[in-house]
């Protein structure tokens, strides 16, 4: 039996649970007058919560176990004993065999495989019947385990709930896993790395050039800290010369002079801004904004006007980065009391010098907060600058030569055809970490500087 | 003592001193300084929308288009092909195994033979004829004429920006070639030949992996905002998963394809990039999003609707089941479809997991080979062809079209929705 009807086979014996309890609970309430703790359909979702989870988890668990199980059985038929000892052939030969059976392939590289495939479809529909067997068994007993508990005195409403809560913290969990994952699988790998490459060598080297790396001193060429240049000149530098005056400037007519149909217009516009995909974005870095560029260093007598430039994908990220910035700025305006301004503008002054001198350094650290998060932001970004700044580390500080950045090269030493053990290919994985660490502190500042400011009036 | 009041009594400003006015002069147009500086300053970031999206309009409409050669075709004796076959499933083998292609070919030389023959029809041009002797099989029996595509760089000439050569066929051709929808762009996927590339492959590709991502990050990210927002205790477990509700939030997704790669691919041995490693691993970035916007949506239920509840007896599930989710509701859709546009115009993280092979046929299943549509933009945008740009920014328009109408959903529905409670 396939597992999809397996399944249907299983939920509708859940479904048969949930009405039959249901009706039989709905019997016993109408007969008295006395009062219940749980509803009918308590019943039924209890009967059909015995039916399906013992069964849902037996599958769960066996197809992890399974596939072992089915490589076993095969080994010990008789004509596996020509494999060759465990390694490489033995586990390409098996897989082979595996794909065989399942009618993925047609034809075999090994001629051995093609022999024991018969064996494992055999292996695999005896250990498919089993399985089918056990669930069904267990579907059905616990089904029937539960409906002979629905009597009038049985709660079972505290039982279901009590399953919903534990449904409720798993999903909760799920973010902390995802987190533990995140972590560990950067850690493991990166520690793989580490091990090859000394660590001092990748935060402190100077040379990157993951093309061509000397296996006696691989360390010589990944020193990574032109990508942190790179990165930090891109995201914190360009982007931010340009989010950050538009940005603030953009809140602070929207917030203090436009009109209300005026700001009920431009602030989604400028929203817009942070919806588009950043491919988009760097589809039109590599294609409009780098040429132009490159033409413009060019015009001014820059040597080198590269058109990977640095400043085209800076001021493209820094466009991307606007609505982040006047949406803190904005959020940071508005808290600053209404009696500071009023205080401000009573004494005669204007509204800029209002503006300047008041609500501004009120709302400073809200503002501060809001950049260091679009800083973040912009050094994990990885479309714009994969499209449209250069492969070639370099420390630089000419805007108009090219430059690339921790992300850029992820992509890069990921995409290519390298085995999974290299250490071009783990260099990654380290460069992953220093970003994720780099982020997450960017992060908590920022939060913890816009906390502190909140607190400040409240 | 006030130490003012000690001092001598100070004059009233004298506004009328021409020093004073000049003064107040200065002031003002620094006022009006700055205030047309925040103006040039939103007008700058609306600007560059624009100019984006006209840019890309420009360059995208004709992608939309093809131009067609009228091509007399007579295949009489040419494709011999019983009607039997015409009817089934098997018909484009009969028609390839008659030599339909090589016979349009030859037709193009026998019309065309001073402007290059053949070689002035797309790779497609066969098939469309194909297609057209389906619908209608008495194409076969009698001398007609169609329109099918022309060779990229025909094209290219004959929407203005070709070479010297294709120019001066599109000048020869004249009034043979036709300008019409290119239905084959939303109905194709991948291809090496521009006029036979379409999105539909990719769209597919989106479809599948959005599917997997709101099965899971849906559910689980409402299930968690409920327990998080009603029944957590407050201690340090629900301290450690809040924080990293939100830190994950502010990854970059990037690292999201790193965790892909290493525990999907590397650990669980999942087929390489498929749409359900995709949907998954844009799951776990989406989920974050769907929490935060759910627990705001949550905390804005008023108190007393919990307590009239329970005031009734209802069970704590019973409260957030029967009434505070459904007034949730609304909200958590809005933070949904928000997480869920962002997820569709994700590229990094599938990068990562491989979904950026070349994939000629649209994905059937969910671990078959797929690319989504940020990536055949990403794909198309590296091809030096020159068809590829409008296609690429073509398939840009489509992108934006749809995520500009989901955000504009979101939109609508929290204005439509939107409870205000007193």
């Amino acid at each position: 039996m396939s597992a999809l009807a397996l399944l249907f086979l299983i939920a509708a014996l859940g479904l048969i649970g949930w009405v039959v309890a249901r009706a039989r609970a709905a019997r016993f309430r109408s007969a008295t007058t006395r009062r219940f703790s749980s509803l009918p359909q308590h019943h039924g979702w209890y009967v059909a919560m015995w039916t399906l989870l013992p069964a849902l988890m037996f599958l769960a668990v066996w197809h992890s176990v399974a596939p072992a199980l089915v490589t076993d059985a095969v080994i010990a038929t008789p004509m596996a004993a020509a494999l060759p000892p465990p390694g490489l052939d033995r586990a390409a030969i098996l897989s082979e065999a595996r794909n065989l059976a399942e009618g993925e392939a047609w034809g075999a590289f090994h001629p051995l495989s093609e022999r024991l495939a018969p064996a494992y479809a055999a292996a695999q529909a005896r250990y498919d019947w089993i399985a089918t067997t056990i669930a069904l068994l267990l579907a059905f007993s616990g089904g029937a385990v539960a409906f002979l508990r629905v009597r009038p005195g049985f709660s079972a409403r505290s039982q279901v709930e009590r399953v919903v809560m534990g449904l409720l913290l798993v999903a909760s969990l799920i973010a902390i896993l995802t987190t533990i994952g995140i972590v560990a699988s950067l850690l493991v790998e990166s520690a793989r790395f580490f091990r090859i490459v000394p660590i001092t060598d990748f935060l402190f080297g100077t040379h990157w050039s993951p093309q061509v790396i000397d296996a006696r001193d691989p360390g010589a060429a990944l020193g990574a800290v032109p990508l942190f240049w790179g990165t930090f000149f891109i995201g914190a530098v360009i982007a931010m010369a340009v989010a950050v005056p538009l940005g603030l400037m953009s809140a602070i007519y929207l917030t203090q002079y436009a009109h209300q149909t005026t700001r009920r217009w431009m602030k989604p516009m400028l929203e817009i801004l942070a919806g588009v995909p950043t491919v988009v974005y760097g589809y039109f870095a590599a294609l409009t904004v780098a040429p132009a560029v490159r033409d413009l260093g060019v015009a001014l007598g820059v040597r080198w006007a590269s058109s990977e430039s640095a400043l085209a994908a800076g001021v493209v990220m820094g466009v991307m980065i606007i609505p982040f910035v006047s949406s803190m700025a904005d959020d940071s305006l508005s808290a600053v009391p209404a009696a500071m301004r009023d205080g401000s503008l009573a004494m005669g002054a204007t509204s800029s010098e209002t503006i300047r001198r008041v609500l501004v350094p009120a709302a400073l650290p809200g503002v501060i907060g809001g950049v260091l998060l679009a800083v973040s932001r912009a050094i994990g970004e990885t479309m714009i600058v994969v499209m449209a700044a250069s492969g070639v580390a370099s420390l630089t500080l000419n805007p108009f030569a090219s430059t690339t950045t921790v992300t850029k090269q992820i992509v890069d030493l990921l995409t290519g055809e390298a085995e999974f053990d290299s250490a071009k290919t783990l260099a990654a994985f380290a460069l992953g970490l220093t970003l994720f660490v780099i982020t997450l502190l960017l992060n908590v500042v920022a939060l913890i500087v816009v906390r502190r400011y909140r607190e400040a009036y409240e | 003592m006030n130490k003012r009041a000690a001092s001598p009594a100070r004059q009233p400003t004298d506004w009328q001193t021409p020093a004073m006015q000049r003064r107040v002069r200065r002031r003002y147009a620094a006022e009006r300084r700055f205030r047309l500086l925040g103006l040039a300053a939103v007008c700058a970031s609306a600007a560059f929308l624009v100019y984006l999206l006209a840019t890309m309009i420009a360059q995208g409409a004709s992608g939309f288009t093809e131009t067609r050669l009228a091509l007399p075709l007579d295949l009489r004796g040419h494709v011999v092909v019983s009607p039997a076959q015409l009817g089934g499933p098997a018909a484009d083998l009969a028609l390839a195994g008659a030599g339909l292609e090589n016979a349009v070919d030859a037709a193009a030389d026998r019309a065309y033979p001073a402007q290059g023959g053949a070689a002035l029809l797309s790779d497609g041009a066969w098939l469309r004829v194909r297609d057209a002797i389906k619908h209608d099989p008495q194409l076969l029996a009698a001398p007609v004429t169609l329109d099918v595509p022309v060779a990229t760089d025909l094209d290219m000439a004959y929407k203005g920006s070709g070479t010297p050569g294709s120019e001066a066929a599109v000048t020869a051709l004249g009034a043979h070639l036709s300008r019409g929808l290119n239905v084959s762009f939303f109905t194709g996927a991948d291809a090496t030949d521009p006029t036979r590339a379409g999105i539909w492959g990719a769209l597919k590709g989106s479809l599948l992996t959005m599917v997997v991502t709101l099965a899971l990050a849906f559910p689980i990210g409402v299930l968690s905002a409920l327990y998080l927002e009603e029944y957590a205790p407050r201690n340090r477990w629900t301290d450690l998963i809040e924080v990293s509700i939100n830190n994950l939030a502010a990854v970059p997704s990037i690292i999201f394809g790193l965790l892909g790669l290493a525990v999907f691919l590397g650990t669980l041995h999942m087929p390489r990039s498929g749409a359900i490693v995709g949907g998954l691993t844009l799951a776990l970035m989406t989920m974050p999003v769907i929490v935060i916007a759910g627990r705001n949506a949550i905390t804005a239920v008023p108190p007393s609707i919990r307590d009239a509840a329970r005031a009734l007896g209802a069970s704590p599930i019973q409260v957030v089941f029967h009434h505070v989710l459904p007034l949730a509701l609304p909200g958590i859709l809005t933070g949904t479809i928000i997480g869920m546009a962002r997820a569709l115009g994700e590229t990094a993280p599938l990068l990562m997991i491989g979904m950026r092979a070349f994939i000629a046929a649209p994905p059937g299943r969910l671990t078959d080979p797929a690319t989504v549509l940020p990536v055949q933009i990403f794909l198309w945008s590296d091809d030096v062809q020159t068809g590829f740009v409008e296609k690429t920014s073509a398939a840009i328009i489509v992108l934006l079209v749809v995520l500009l109408t989901m955000n504009g959903l979101a939109i609508y529905l929290r204005n439509r929705f939107e409870t205000r409670w007193k």
